[in-house]
């Protein structure tokens, strides 16, 4: 009974976390990544910072929207397929909602200023909540004081950035850097085996 | 076949066929709804579009709804909600399950621990593009110097200042900004 009660908590949580953040998600899939890892990690503290960071390398490399992705893999950690289906719930619903009312009546939306001053405005909002958790996550890179890691998160921002390289491309790219730094490993540790 | 049953195959295909996030998504949605079952003007896509950008959630979600509800009312909508969703349930639960089966091994440890750098730097210049399109209105690749909007910046650094000192919470801040910063072009005027 108690596990039970438990669960429906935690599921309830879910709901609430991620449709108040997916109302909110302006921009794109990394945007409510940041937002679910302030939420998830640094608040609830239901996941720890790497497991949030590999859901979303999954989340990006796999097809369909990023924050459904991300919902369905965060939603079964927390509580298996109910969970998945709980969180996707909360993450599709608020933009449903929101497209529903604004069809009917977009060409009002589309040129009302106040709504066009509010939206530009948020975006600052949004930057600055990105950089709070870029912050936090870039220190714990830094901390590992591995070369290979702080090289690979400099390449690939400027791969991003400056080269515009895709990010799936990017995350393909350091699974191989990943895979090579494990052979090497298990090549060395072989060898000390037998000395 | 059925209006709606068209509509849901089609979004199946959109979330399946859609790697790499939103703007992936345009095109597909695109040759879907306008071009393969003509279920749209080229010019209602374009809005569609707008909106989509405009509003928050993921574009595919936005379009989805727009599509359905357009051209099938609520159920429409929900349908192919659910259409460009179910490829993305089973792959990523798929993945999940496995994710959460071996990631305690050692070797893949390692190999994850490489990938964790490069999620950072991609979250870092998804940030750079949003702060670009605050303080300037523009892609990265069209910034022009003499458009810097100073309320905008403004805003950024005491939110982030908030953000560092407070640990406010991301809705509250997005929120505030929003409220504070269009009292301030309304107050002052200040052309869009």
């Amino acid at each position: 009974m108690k596990t039970q009660e438990k669960k429906v908590i935690i599921l309830w949580k879910l709901f609430k976390a991620t449709f108040l953040l997916s109302a909110f998600t302006f921009g794109g899939g990394f945007v409510i990544v940041s937002l679910f890892k302030k939420k998830f990690v640094e608040e609830f503290k239901w996941l720890d910072e790497d497991e949030m960071l590999d859901i979303t390398a999954i989340a990006q490399s796999s097809p369909g929207p990023i924050p459904i992705n991300a919902s369905v893999i965060l939603g079964y950690r927390m509580a298996g397929i109910l969970g998945s289906l709980t969180a996707i719930l909360g993450t599709a619903l608020p933009p449903m909602i929101i497209i529903s009312v604004i069809s009917h009546f977009y060409t009002q939306f589309r040129s009302n200023r106040i709504i066009a001053i509010a939206l530009q405005v948020m975006r600052a909002g949004v930057a600055a909540v990105i950089f709070d958790v870029v912050i936090n996550l870039g220190k714990n890179v830094m901390k590992a004081r591995r070369m290979l890691y702080i090289l690979l998160m400099i390449g690939a921002f400027v791969a991003a950035v400056v080269f515009d390289v895709s990010a799936m491309l990017i995350i393909l790219g350091c699974l191989f850097v990943g895979i090579a730094d494990l052979l090497i490993n298990l090549k060395r540790t072989k060898k000390e085996g037998q000395v | 076949m059925p209006l709606l049953l068209k509509l849901f195959f089609s979004f199946i295909q959109v979330g399946l066929f859609s790697v790499g996030g939103g703007y992936a998504a345009i095109p597909l949605i695109q040759n879907q709804i306008v071009y393969t079952h003509h279920l749209m003007t080229l010019e209602e896509f374009t809005d569609l579009i707008t909106i989509a950008e405009m509003t928050p959630g993921p574009i595919s979600i936005n379009s989805a709804t727009f599509v359905g509800t357009r051209l099938a009312g609520i159920p429409g909508a929900v349908l192919c909600t659910i259409g460009c969703i179910l490829p993305s349930f089973c792959i990523c639960l798929v993945l999940g399950y496995f994710y959460y089966k071996y990631r305690s091994f050692s070797g893949v440890q390692t190999v994850l621990s490489a990938l964790r750098p490069a999620v950072v730097a991609l979250i870092a210049s998804a940030g750079l593009s949003i702060l670009l399109l605050g303080l300037f209105q523009a892609e990265k690749s069209a910034v022009v110097l003499s458009d810097f909007r100073v309320v905008e910046f403004v805003l950024f650094l005491g939110a982030l200042f908030i953000l560092r000192k407070y640990k406010a919470s991301a809705i509250s801040i997005i929120f505030g900004t929003g409220v504070v910063g269009t009292i301030i072009y309304l107050i002052t005027g200040a052309p869009l």
